[in-house]
């Protein structure tokens, strides 16, 4: 029995531990499971040859993402997929959840979107649940007080075949953002200072709770913003503590309970956040105050800048990451020891399962609103999902982009990963709303600079890297 | 349940990619992906590098045929797509010894018979300079080189399973009644 207090973690985690493997993991329950096309045909392949059914298709939810066009459909009718490899991934998801009896969000349907979009519109994920999806940014859906990270291929088959996983429990470590983010800094700007400050693998082995005020001011789109990112400090899962602002966004959703169900489950829910005394293993604190808009000048999401700081050079690396940020430097072709601010620019993606959301939308809008794309720069907005891309248009938003020259896509991961054909060109630098900068992620031999969706706006109407704060005055 | 080699002791030269931070987009870009079947990512392995990169390290002679892969802290760091281990399983890697890897690939690598293996700092200093064969034994849990022995963890449900020869979705269908009884206490 354990005498402190418990973290918001320890109390998902321990509801769901079914038992314990002597000398061991820990046998760990799965409330929902999100499928898409890239990490589970082997996974089915595997259920077939042994002979086994989903054990809980009602707890699993396919849609696809990665593979899929973002394009319009052809005069046609048909989908303008990248290549049979990735019509043939699509189709085979599409074979699986018809015999397997999954849900499944397929392309063209109302539904469809990028699957950590997808989850929380759906009011699929919940509050003190477990999540899993055979993908790393699985961590999302942490933003509602949710236990969700990322697993592989042979887990996945794991789960569909025992809605289980074989868990050792992680450590914890809480993360307090305290006082206010400033006009024209983010979500993204805040988690991107909090990787620099943790380093790319500086949180391994732990489960993020971020907490303190600047966090409970984010809207349930920038919490999902920042739980996403956990896995770029190596975090599996980061968490925040639901409160009414998580109840509101979930309130009346498909999947979230109704009536008394509703009123119990909320009840339930507000007991979730940690306790006072509970214990973290590390914590980390910073001043939301002090985060300025934030830019990556490496190729890894721990090596970035205050948008109006200044590209490093190598010999400012700590110790023993010298060669490491002289690659990165190399890579990048930036110049060193020069403002980032003021470096040219040919692409601008707005998009991805961190930055696709109508909140992220509407700040790239409020930047683009009267301006034009410059000359040269490609910009692509991708939404996150169908129902984003329809509220969107219904808002005007999509009009903006178009208005503004930018190229307004079909939902999907699009050129954050860049399978489906949206990818940017060897050598050119896209300014990116993603979450990965490491090289050839955009394309082989792209350079990728992160940032908010306010700073590529910013960025996609001057030609060059610029500060959104100067825009928005 | 399905059976695999099982994994007893690898010996092999090292082939060195000492970089820190090798992240899975790295090991196999994200454009190899589209494949259904666990096969054939072994001929994608570090793709980008090895086409831009001259005298790419495993492209030397020396790391030709090695079993074992030396890299630098944190490797695997990225995303969770498991055909990054199928990739280096594939290229006919056994074990990596690194200073630290990314979790998801950690245990992905676990559940592909790809044993990873962290070693301390003078460990890893020694086995950079060491152009011998290096044995890893994960039955006595140790890794033996020109230099010395040193040993190894990693934990005894993932040895076990590694030493069998068999997966973990054994050990959990054997436990379905749990896990029945569970769904019922939460009903």
């Amino acid at each position: 029995m354990r005498v402190t207090g418990r973290s918001l973690f320890d109390k998902v985690w321990d509801a769901h531990v079914v038992s314990d493997v002597p000398g061991g993991p820990s046998i760990l329950y799965v409330d929902l499971h999100l499928i898409h096309e890239v990490t589970s045909p082997q996974a089915f392949d595997g259920l077939r040859a042994r002979g086994l059914r989903v054990r809980r298709a009602d707890r699993t939810l396919a849609t696809m993402d990665h593979s899929t066009p973002t394009a319009p459909r052809r005069a046609d009718g048909s989908l303008p997929f990248v290549d049979d490899a990735a019509r043939s991934q699509v189709a085979t998801l599409e074979r699986n959840c018809a015999e397997f009896g999954v849900t499944l969000h397929a392309l063209g349907s109302e539904g469809q979107g990028i699957v950590h979009v997808i989850g929380p519109e759906h009011g699929a994920t919940q509050p003190g649940a477990t999540i899993v999806c055979g993908d790393s940014h699985t961590s999302t859906h942490g933003a509602f007080g949710a236990l969700a990270f990322g697993i592989g291929t042979s887990e996945v088959e794991h789960v569909l075949a025992t809605q289980c996983l074989l868990q050792r429990r992680p450590r914890t470590m809480r993360v307090t953002a305290r006082g206010a983010l400033a006009a024209g800094v983010t979500a993204k700007d805040l988690v991107l200072a909090i990787i620099s400050r943790l380093g790319v693998g500086g949180a391994t082995g732990h489960v993020l709770e971020y907490a303190g005020a600047a966090v409970r001011g984010l809207s349930m789109d920038g919490r999902m913003t920042v739980c996403n990112m956990s896995i770029e400090a190596g975090a599996r899962a980061g968490m925040i503590a639901p409160d009414e602002v998580t109840f509101t966004y979930l309130e009346g959703r498909p999947m979230a309970p109704r009536g008394d169900a509703w009123a119990r489950a909320v009840e339930r829910w507000r007991r979730l956040a940690s306790d006072d005394d509970a214990r973290f293993d590390r914590e980390l604190s910073l001043d939301a105050a002090d985060v300025a808009p934030r830019v990556t000048w490496g190729t890894n999401p721990g090596l970035g800048v205050a948008v109006d700081g200044v590209v490093p050079t190598a010999d400012e690396a700590p110790s023993g990451e010298r060669a490491a940020w002289q690659k990165a430097l190399d890579y990048m072709r930036l110049e060193p020891g020069r403002p980032i601010a003021g470096a040219p620019v040919d692409v601008v993606f707005v998009g991805s399962c961190t930055n696709s959301r109508l909140d992220d939308l509407r700040d790239a809008a409020r930047v683009l609103r009267g301006r034009k794309v410059a000359d040269g720069v490609r910009m692509l907005v991708v939404p996150g999902s169908q129902a984003i891309k329809r509220d969107a248009e219904a808002e005007g938003l999509a009009e903006v982009f178009r208005a503004a020259g930018a190229e307004w896509r079909e939902p999907g991961c699009s050129m954050c990963i860049a399978m489906n054909g949206d990818e940017v060109a060897p050598g050119k630098l896209a300014v990116s709303t993603s979450n990965r900068n490491f090289e050839g992620r955009q394309g082989r031999g792209a350079r990728t600079v992160l940032a908010s969706p306010l700073t590529a706006a910013a960025s996609a109407v001057s030609g060059r890297i610029r500060d959104p704060r100067e825009l928005l005055r | 349940m399905t059976e695999r080699t099982a994994f007893t002791a690898v010996t092999s030269r090292l082939a060195k990619l000492v970089r820190d931070d090798i992240d899975t987009d790295q090991i196999i870009p994200a454009r190899y992906l589209k494949a259904t079947s666990r096969a054939g990512f072994g001929a994608n392995l570090f793709a980008d590098w090895r086409e831009s990169e001259a005298d790419f390290p495993l492209d030397r002679a020396d790391a030709r045929g090695a079993a074992l892969l030396l890299a630098g802290r944190n490797f695997g760091c990225g995303s969770s797509r498991e055909h990054a281990p199928w990739a280096l399983l594939g290229a006919g890697f056994r074990a990596i010894v690194a200073r630290s890897f990314g979790d998801i690939f950690r245990q992905n690598s676990l559940k592909n018979g790809l044993l990873p293996v962290a070693v301390d700092e003078a460990t890893h200093a020694a086995l950079v300079a060491c152009a011998d064969e290096v044995t890893i034994d994960l039955d006595a849990r140790e890794l033996r080189f020109a230099g010395g022995r040193v040993g190894f963890e990693v934990d005894a449900f993932s040895r076990d399973c590694l030493l069998r020869g068999v997966d973990e979705l054994g050990a959990l269908l054997a436990r379905l009644p749990e896990i029945e009884a569970f769904e019922r206490r939460h009903a």
